[in-house]
Order: C-alpha cells, then structure tokens, then sequence
C-alpha cells in the first residue's frame, strides 16, 4: 500500500466532547527554544477492545516521551482500570498519580474490515476534556494512526506541531570502511517500516526529502559518474537531474518542491546553481573560484544559505534565491558547513567543526545566537524535524582501535536537551526528515 | 590491505594479459614489466599527498606527477582518471568539492606536462573511500590524496 493511498484511507472525525472545554485550556506545557520545562506526567491506558489497542497505546507512549516533553506513569501505578474510554474518568484516581493528562481510547475492527481507532485526552487537574477524536483506516496502517494521535497530544498541550507522523529517508552502511557499501533506506520517524530504495551496487550519497513527500534527491556514482538523480520513493523510479559535464552534488528541494538547489562542478571548482525539476532549465547563483557547496532555502523561498571558503576558510553565507553578493554569517571558531534553514524560518543549523570535534549547532538567520546542540568526534549533517523544534544527524566515534566506529542516526532538541540515538537495523548516515505526512 | 588489493589487481591483470599483448604485466621474475599498470604504480608512484584542507601540491607530489607526465607520454595505451580523496575530518560535501580540487589539481600538472587533456578524466571520492581505514593524522595524511588510475 502506497503512502499515499495511505493518506486518503485514514479519515479522522471527532469525537463528541463529554465535558465541554474551559474557555482558556489548562492543559498546556509552555515551550520555547532555550530550554525545556520538566517533562509532564501524562498516562496513557491501554486502548480497548481489539489487541492492536495495547500496541497503539504503546507507540502513542514512545512518541511522546521521544520528545522529552513527558513523562509516561507506569501502567503499573494506575488505580482505575479503563473499561469505556467514552465515559469520563475518576480523576481523583489519576490526580493521586500525578497524572497531568490522561490518553484513553478504543480499537475496533468494524464489519467492512478496516480498523476505528478513537482517543480522548483527559485534562486530569481542571477534569475536563482536552481532545477526542477517531480515525477509520486499515488495519495494516495502525502504526500510523497512533502517530497522529501522538502528533494531535503533542500539539494540543504544546500548541506546536508535532513530528511523529514523519518518515526519514537515510543512508543504510555496510562493509569495511575503504569500501562501504550505501544504500537509500526509508522508515518511520521511530525506526519502524524500514525499507530499502537502491541494492547497493552503486554509491549513494544525501537524500533529501521534497515538500511533496513523493520524491527524494539525492547523488549517486551510478556509472561511474557522480551525478544527482530524483527518486519518487513509492515507485522506487529514478531520473538523473541534468547531464553535466562536471559531477553535481549537495542537491536541495525548494520549499515549494519546483526546484532543486546544488553544486555543479567544473573543471574542479563547485558553484551553486538552481534548476527547475520540470522545466530543467539551470541558472547560475555563485561565480567564484572558492567552493561554494550545501546550499538551503529559506521557508520562504527568497534566500539560500550555502557554505564557502571564499573567506579563506569554511564558513556560512546568505545570498538572495537569484544569486548576487552573500553575506557571511558565521564568526565564531572554527570551520562552518551544512548550513539548513529551519522550516520555521527561526534558526539556521550547522555541522561545525573545530579543535579535534565535529559539532550541531544552531544560529539565527542574521549570525546571531549560535548555539552548540552536539558534540563528539564526528557529528554531522543535521535535519530539522517539520516543526523546527527536532534535528536529526549522524554521528561517528572511533572503535577501540582508533578506527571510525559505527556510525548511527540521534536526535537533539534545539535546546540541546534530549540526545538520543535513532534506532537503525545497522550503520546509518545522511539523515533527511519528512515533511508532516497530510492526512 | 594495501599490498592484497595490489595482489587482487595482479591477478585479473594476468588473466587480462593473455588476451591483450598491449598491457604488458608483471613478469615472472615479479618485477613490474616496463609500461605496466604495475610499473606506474609501484616504480613511477600513482598518488600524491595533500596537507589538510588544501589542494595545493606539495615537492613531493610535483616530482611523482614529473614521473607520472614522462611514463605517460611513453606509454599512451592507456586512459587516464584521476581521483581526488579527501580524508575524515570534513564534511561530506565540502569533500567531494576538494576531492574534485585535488584531482584537477592533478590533471593540469599532467596537463601543462604535455599529457594531453583528452586522455584524462577527474572524479572526487570526497572522503566516501578511504586508503587507510583509522582517526589518526596517519591515516589521514595518506587519505587527502590524488591517485592517478589508468584504464
């Protein structure tokens, strides 16, 4: 099942309100990119009825506390056992765990066979209800309506959105470090639905996601030339972007998905050009003998932040969307590349690197605010959950015998708080998330 | 690791000998045969070595392209590309970017040595395949390299 059959199958409706809400909700954890509150208490019964109840419930409990922002209570601790999720709740049983909000539901397989999933979020202190509503779908999609479950919790006690209805498209490493094997693999925000795009027979490197969801581009040595090619992830066809003499890299989407921002090479020295995915007509951006390389837009389209060492050595610049004289950004210590403009349009994320480590980092739009999230021998190439709230990357630590070690997704907050690994099957590098998935 | 791949490569080289009288091989005394692949890589030297973040060549690396420029014009069966590599201590993009400087680098030594630009080609690893697999400056000394392969 495709995606985006996926997207048509899950039809959401809500739920009648067993306690109308307050005027002013109480239910709110207030967040802001300095740093994070303490986590809140939140439970989470098991859902009734079919067996995929338990699970979902599950993944809903994953996802939140992924964020950092919640604490899940023991099942082990609650009082009331939830026999009707559509009657309300004893709440002085779930005041007397701590319970700031309490998430109950429902599973069903219905007599058409597809599978009723609905959920309540109970505000435990004020005794009201905060959310309620129920998806039908398949039931081979159960995963992802508990995603958007967890994404309509995040949002309604954030006011943000949330990320967990979210793929990751990255690269899969296997084999000896002179001769690595990658492949494009996808999965769910959370590891779950891994599948691969390429065999491996050819280098494959930094996939990106476009707005549209359907499509990757990423570059690949495929016959010997390494090219950039654009990939639509559902039909696993593949088009090359473009017949240069010179290799192209560090490809890009546009916010609106049209274009794609690169480097082109040409007799060994990269400028960044941007071409027209339909049309494939090519303009240049930069002219200049330095490296110009990993270009981004702006949300709104209008500037690219790209890396140079025009200055002497790697640093940030912001130039217009139509090229002309940039602006270098980045002046602190140290060498600063993978420039990524946050889909809020609030910060810029970096990979720099200076002394004997790598770093995420993430700065202002004008230089200012730089921020470090990460740190370690090699930390790089980050990519901004959906809400801008979330960075993925890469990270690599030398074995035991001095040799690059494994080398694995994590996640990081913008606050810096909340580092965790991405679970992967195996080696994984070039992380890139989705857009939210629509539904 | 080194010599084994070199073995690897001697012996699809023999296989090949066989049928292509052009490509003269590593004769059975196991000294490279003049205008070999072998000759080029084991007498002449078929890489350079760059300091970090830099695609600019070092005495040393003039005197092998010196070398690489006259076998070259001797023996002209052979097509030429030549690869830039970069080692860990970068970014995965800026490295194809120097990668791809150090192997026209290259090129245009060879080039202004009177090998002619028609034989060559160029393409960047980026720091994608290491020679030496470790996190010290002496694997990455002899990864920042331009290696010239003949075909």
């Amino acid at each position: 099942m495709s995606p985006r059959t996926t997207l048509r199958t899950i039809i959401a409706a809500m739920l009648a309100l067993l306690i109308a809400l307050p005027a002013s909700a109480e239910l709110r954890l207030r967040i802001t990119p300095g740093a994070n509150p303490p986590p809140m208490p939140i439970a989470i019964a098991d859902f009734v009825g079919d067996p995929a109840g338990a699970q979902i419930a599950q993944v809903i409990a994953a996802d939140l506390e992924r964020s950092g922002l919640f604490r899940i209570i023991d099942k082990g601790a609650f009082i009331e056992k939830i026999v009707d999720p559509n009657r309300a709740p004893r709440f002085g049983d779930w005041r007397q765990i701590n319970a700031d909000a309490l998430v109950v539901g429902s599973a069903n397989m219905t007599a058409d066979g597809r599978l009723q999933v609905a959920f309540r979020l109970w505000d435990v202190a004020a005794g009201t209800q905060a959310a309620g509503l129920s998806y039908f779908t398949q039931p081979q999609h159960w995963r992802r309506v508990a995603h958007i479950i967890a994404d309509q919790i995040f949002k309604t006690i954030t006011g943000e959105e949330g990320f967990f209805d979210t793929r990751v498209v990255y690269v899969a490493e296997s084999g000896p470090g002179n001769a690595r094997v990658k492949r494009l693999a996808i999965m769910d925000q959370d590891g779950a639905n891994n599948r691969f795009l390429t065999d491996g027979r050819s280098l494959v490197l930094t996939p990106r996601f476009s707005p549209t969801l359907q499509e990757i581009v990423y570059m690949s040595y495929q016959g010997g030339a390494p090219r950039v090619y654009i990939m639509n992830v559902d039909s696993a066809r593949q088009e090359l972007l473009g017949n240069f003499p010179g290799m192209t890299f560090a490809p890009r989407f546009s916010p609106d998905g049209n274009r794609v921002v690169m480097s082109l090479e040409r007799d060994g020295n990269s400028d960044i050009y941007v071409m027209d995915v339909r049309s494939r007509s090519i303009a240049r951006l930069t002219d200049h003998p330095a490296i110009d390389t990993s270009p981004s837009f702006s949300p709104e389209g209008d500037k690219i932040v790209f890396n140079s060492d025009r200055g002497g050595s790697q640093q940030i610049y912001v130039m217009g969307s139509g090229g002309g004289e940039p602006n270098r950004i980045s002046f602190g210590t140290g060498r600063y590349t993978t420039p990524v403009w946050s889909p809020r349009g609030d910060y810029i994320a970096f990979t720099k690197q200076d002394g004997g480590s790598f770093s995420i980092g993430v700065m202002r739009p004008d230089g200012s605010g730089e921020r470090v999230l990460a740190t370690s021998y090699l930390d790089e190439g980050p990519t901004w959950a959906p809400n801008g709230r979330y960075l993925m990357f890469f990270r690599q630590a030398p074995n035991a015998r001095g040799q690059a070690g494994a080398v694995r997704l994590f996640m990081v907050d913008i606050t810096g708080q909340n580092l965790r690994p991405v679970p992967t099957a195996g080696d994984a590098s070039d992380p890139a998330w989705s857009p939210l998935i629509p539904q | 690791m080194r010599l084994k791949m070199l073995g690897a490569l001697g012996v699809i080289l023999l296989a090949a000998a066989c049928s292509n009288t052009d490509r003269p091989d590593t004769s059975a005394t196991g000294r490279a045969a003049p205008g070999s692949i072998q000759e080029f890589q084991q007498v002449v030297g078929d890489r350079v070595f760059f300091d970090l973040d830099s695609s600019q060549l070092r005495p040393d690396g003039r005197d092998t392209l010196t070398k690489q420029a006259a076998w070259l014009k001797q023996y002209t069966n052979y097509a030429i590309t030549v690869e830039g590599h970069a080692d860990e201590r970068g970014t995965r993009e800026y490295n194809l970017a120097l990668g791809a400087r150090r192997a026209q680098t290259v090129a245009s030594f060879l080039a202004a040595q009177g090998v002619p630009a028609t034989r060559m080609k160029t393409i960047s690893y980026g720091k994608e395949r290491p020679e030496v697999v470790g996190s010290d400056e002496g694997a990455w000394s002899r990864n920042r390299r331009g290696v010239t392969t003949l075909q």
